[in-house]
């Protein structure tokens, strides 16, 4: 056997690990920052109220479910509310946004520029400004307290920014493609359907995604325009809160599992979400 | 199959700009492989798109086969394309990407498998890879599938833009005389674009040549370099390039390098009809023969200087000598076993018919053909 002579590289006065080592730390500090509240909530839902307000916290405690029992009664309705005003949302958002894309992209309308502002401009408006208006607006309409009436603001809501980014994710298709697809014989739909598409797909499951999430939280509206026909999930929360007593743990256990279906899409859709928001990122 | 013709085509891409497309001319014989070549910026990749429905055509008409396609969209043109990055579509396999346009014509299941499985085994392409993305493919698998997609379709007319350009040089080579081979086999008329002269010259029966959106010439290869019409023409076509220089007219030639370079009598009396006091001279590399001084040749040319540069290429080698009076050096290809060494001074023997002569402000050849 030869025994091959080892070359040892030039030693550096700072060991590569050391970098890496101290970005792992700081990556780390930052996500548990941002998780800790998270955490203190899921622990606190556990608790039994009069363990949830103690100061020092307390770490050590004998887990309990009575609080998401309790939390959990009378939820159904809320939750099916923003099932259905979430879901209804940003399905319309979708089949909306991507023709609108569509049209201020791959053959942009005549002025296109003009249109994407308008879009992006009704989010500058601060949404308290416009709520007197809706409100009267739904008042006459008959909508007033009813999921017809969320689904369409969540969707005048999501569809700006669903049109800017898959707007955003259409530009990165490569023109020569489109082209193909022109010589190939497929018209403006089959172009829509089976070329862009199928390769925008990551970033259409993140835009999806990022719309369920702000349906799903959205507060203001659903509090200013819902009583009880179309109440949503973070009503639900609200009216978790008592109007005396201990409710820290009760609000813990209510956020906890209002928090679940979120999570469990975003978690989900993880792969397509990373792919989808840096898809513009790398070219 | 068809003949394609262009007939004063032109696209303006902004008012103010000079056409990139100017009034183009141009006639593709049925089962012809036509190369159009010219450097960046020479219309030659709008002259093919205008051919393939992509580009509006501003004036002008297209056709093929005898038919007005000028106001045709591409799917119904009958032609079929191949893009310079292949334009797969990447989340269809090999066979859908090949079978699409047949899917898109409604032809049946059943046919449109055949048929893509004998463009297959046309290009060499292993019916495993038909299962497989574009991704998982190699740059040379993917540009078959990109050219059997063309071939699926039997079109009347092959487009090609730049397909080898995203290739090895070695796998460009081979590719080269698959694609010319094949064109042969399937006689459809074929319609190249290249910015690669070496290209032009081996693949294209006819080669034309374009510059800032115009025709300059469009002729067999060996045409083209025999009898190039301007200076454009004969500086781009053969490589090395031909060696050009601006020189003052004197009894029986030119002063050249401290001599009279001697020149036919036609080109001398195509030069004082103009009533020109110098004109453009263009000597190609291998008609430049380097001598030691001993065996003079009979009434050539002769130019001395000292080699500044050999560059090797095995078989030759080329010879950049630096004249003495100055300017960019002229480069002469010799044998390649024993070349001069730099700093030598060389002898460089030319025949004056072996000479090329070039209106200086025209650029349009003198005499014409011999």
């Amino acid at each position: 056997m030869t025994v091959l002579p080892v070359v040892r590289p030039e030693p550096r006065r700072v060991p590569r690990w050391v970098g890496s080592v101290g970005w792992a730390v700081v990556a780390w500090v930052v996500a548990l920052a941002f998780f800790l509240p998270v955490l203190w909530m899921v622990i606190t839902a556990f608790k039994p109220e009069s363990a949830a307000e103690t100061w020092p916290p307390k770490f050590i405690f004998t887990p309990t479910l009575a609080e998401f029992r309790l939390a959990v009664t009378g939820m159904s309705p809320f939750l099916i509310h923003s099932v259905l005003a979430t879901a209804g949302s940003t399905i319309l958002v979708l089949l909306l946004a991507v023709p609108a894309a569509y049209a201020l992209s791959v053959y942009p309308v005549r002025r296109w520029r003009d249109g994407l502002f308008f879009f992006i401009s009704t989010k500058m408006l601060p949404i308290v400004a416009a709520i007197g208006p809706l409100y009267v607006i739904a008042l006459h309409t008959h909508l007033l307290d009813s999921i017809g009436l969320m689904i369409i603001l969540y969707t005048a809501m999501n569809l700006p920014l669903a049109i800017w980014m898959i707007r955003s994710f259409m530009l990165e298709v490569p023109g020569e493609l489109l082209e193909a697809a022109r010589l190939d014989g497929a018209g403006r739909l089959r172009e829509i359907g089976s070329v862009i598409l199928p390769i925008i797909m990551p970033g259409l499951v993140s835009t999806a995604l990022i719309c369920v999430i702000f349906a799903w939280n959205e507060l203001f509206l659903a509090l200013n325009l819902t009583v009880t026909n179309a109440a949503t999930m973070p009503m639900f929360l609200m009216s978790s809160v008592p109007q005396e007593g201990l409710y820290i743990a009760h609000l813990a256990a209510a956020a906890t599992v209002a928090s679940i279906p979120v999570i469990l899409v975003g978690w989900m859709a993880q792969r397509s979400l990373v792919r989808g928001l840096s898809m513009g990122a790398i070219k | 199959m068809a003949s394609v013709r262009y007939m004063s085509a032109t696209r303006v891409f902004s008012k103010g700009t000079p056409p990139a497309v100017d009034a183009l001319d141009l006639d593709v014989h049925d089962g012809e492989f036509m190369v159009l070549v010219g450097p960046s910026g020479s219309g030659k990749t709008t002259a093919l798109r205008m051919l393939a429905g992509l580009e509006p055509i501003d004036s002008g008409h297209v056709e093929i086969g005898d038919r007005d396609v000028t106001q045709v969209p591409p799917k119904d043109r009958d032609i079929a394309m191949v893009f310079q990055n292949y334009a797969l579509y990447p989340q269809k396999t090999v066979a859908e990407n090949m079978g699409f346009a047949l899917k898109m014509q409604r032809v049946p299941r059943a046919d449109r498998d055949r048929r893509v499985r004998e463009a297959a085994r046309l290009l060499d392409l292993d019916e495993q890879l038909l299962d497989r993305k574009p991704r998982q493919l190699s740059g040379g698998q993917r540009q078959r599938v990109a050219m059997g997609r063309a071939i699926v379709r039997e079109p009347k007319v092959f487009l090609m833009d730049e397909p080898l350009s995203n290739l090895d040089a070695k796998l460009r080579v081979q590719t080269r005389s698959q694609i010319a081979e094949l064109q042969r086999r399937l006689g459809i008329t074929t319609v190249y674009v290249t910015h690669d002269q070496v290209e032009a010259m081996t693949m294209g029966h006819r080669v034309a040549v374009l510059n800032q959106g115009q025709l300059q010439q469009c002729a067999t290869p060996r045409e083209l370099y025999e009898n190039p019409v301007n200076q454009f023409v004969a500086g781009f076509i053969g490589s090395p390039a031909m060696n050009l220089r601006t020189v003052q007219l004197t009894d029986g030639g030119v002063q050249l390098a401290g001599k009279v370079l001697p020149l036919p009598a036609t080109v001398r009396t195509a030069a004082g009809a103009a009533g020109l006091t110098e004109l453009v001279i263009g000597m190609r590399p291998e008609h430049l023969h380097v001598t030691d001084g001993s065996g003079e040749l009979t009434g050539s040319g002769e130019l001395t200087g000292e080699v500044i540069l050999v560059e090797e290429l095995g078989a030759d080698a080329l010879l950049h000598v630096r004249l003495p009076e100055g300017g960019t050096p002229v480069v002469a290809r010799t044998e390649g076993r024993k070349p001069p060494a730099p700093g030598r001074e060389v002898t460089l023997h030319v025949q004056p018919d072996e000479v090329f002569a070039f209106h200086p402000v025209t650029g349009a050849r003198l005499a014409g053909q011999a």
